[in-house]
């Protein structure tokens, strides 16, 4: 598949606070990919375990 | 491998640069015909083990995909329809872009193999591979034949979804890629028809490029005629039933029908170039062409909805029965 593209839009460019405000939006990106990939694996451990943790032999 | 040569960012990247690197329309078209794959094997999985399936295969193909900008930026910043793309544009260093890559395949594949199973992250490995390296690295600058080999990287994700519900790739399941190889040829053609002179510029060796606008529209005709027959095959597999019949028939008809016109006009000839710079604005000749890129789409998406509809509606109708 092909996926049409347009330039980037350079306003802004340069400016500190045009800096920051893209520093921040990455690292709250980061953030909730980090904290997804808790879930992912706490629901697969979860779901792959399924009632073997509550019938394992004491 | 020759890192591209690039230029350095001016400002730190947005979050929507990375997620740009990930050709998420792309992504959307992978996690459409995995699912479909999925539901077609007829094995219930759970549905959040199913999610985060498709979430591998979706991130797996993205992982490719930045790995392709990685190390295309030299040609996509030759080319319209790809130099606003992250890396040529400025906006993401390559470096960068490969990390990406790298990360989020092994993230893939890793994830995918411990939680559903190994053939299916087997599989999604040599996908994430095939695209980025034999097609990327290999196929796309030295020959024509690029894209119909290189397709087969686009057509997998159906197979890696029903590895993924079942842990077997049947025939059934090689039908749904065999329709998606099929389809990429008469697909990228005919948008290659009237995009060459980027390609020319960009020194990728598309058909219209090395070989001339008549033998790409002469190619075409003969894979859509080849196309046609694959996408029947699902009726007689029993995996597609009566109203996959007369989608993939009656759209199959359309589709020969855009085809002949690209066949018999002058789609892409030297005497018919473009006049304005914008994307898809082309002259009366060359619209055959864009028209049967457009219903491609149009067409496989059909397909796979009619078949994922099918299954669906027979395993609603299994389950109140």
């Amino acid at each position: 598949m092909t996926e049409p593209e347009t330039p980037s839009n350079p306003l802004g460019a340069g400016s500190p606070d045009a800096a920051a405000r893209a520093r921040r939006g990455r690292n709250i990106a980061i953030g909730i990919g980090l904290v997804g990939f808790v879930v992912l694996v706490y629901l697969v451990t979860v779901f792959r375990m399924g009632g073997n943790v509550i019938n394992r032999p004491l | 491998m020759t890192p591209p040569a690039v230029a350095r960012a001016a400002l730190p990247p947005r979050w929507q640069d990375y997620v740009q690197l990930l050709k998420p329309r792309v992504m959307s078209l992978v996690v459409f015909t995995a699912a479909t794959g999925m539901i077609c094997a007829g094995t219930p999985l759970n549905p959040i083990m199913g999610a985060i399936a498709i979430l591998c295969i979706a991130v797996g193909a993205g992982a490719s995909a930045s790995l392709n900008m990685w190390y295309d930026a030299d040609i996509d910043a030759r080319m319209r329809r790809t130099r606003g793309r992250p890396v040529p544009a400025g906006r993401v260093q390559a470096a960068d872009a490969l990390a990406l890559g790298i990360v989020l395949s092994l993230f893939s594949v890793m994830l995918l193999g411990l939680a559903i199973n190994w053939f299916a992250a087997g599989l999604l490995a040599f996908t994430i591979f095939f695209y980025a390296v034999v097609y990327t690295m290999w196929l796309k600058r030295w020959t024509a034949q690029n894209i119909v080999i290189g397709g087969l990287a686009g057509a997998l994700p159906p197979v890696i979804g029903w590895a993924a519900a079942t842990g077997q790739a049947p025939l059934d399941a090689w039908l749904l890629c065999a329709i998606i190889f099929m389809w990429t040829p008469p697909h990228f053609w005919a948008l290659s028809l009237y995009t060459s002179e980027d390609y020319a510029a960009a020194g990728v060796p598309m058909l219209p490029v090395t070989a001339g606008a008549a033998a790409t529209r002469r190619q075409i005709w003969i894979y859509s005629l080849l196309l046609i027959p694959v996408c029947l095959a699902p009726v007689v597999t029993g995996l597609g039933g009566m109203t996959y019949l007369a989608v993939a028939g009656l759209g199959g008809a359309v589709f020969l029908l855009l085809s002949w016109r690209v066949r018999s006009g002058r789609a892409g000839d030297a005497a018919d170039p473009r006049v304005t710079d914008g994307l898809y604005d082309v002259q009366a000749a060359a619209r055959d062409a864009r028209n049967l890129f457009a219903y491609s789409i149009l067409y496989l998406t059909l397909l796979f909805a009619t078949l994922l509809g099918e299954h669906l509606w027979g395993r609603a109708a299994g389950g109140l029965s």
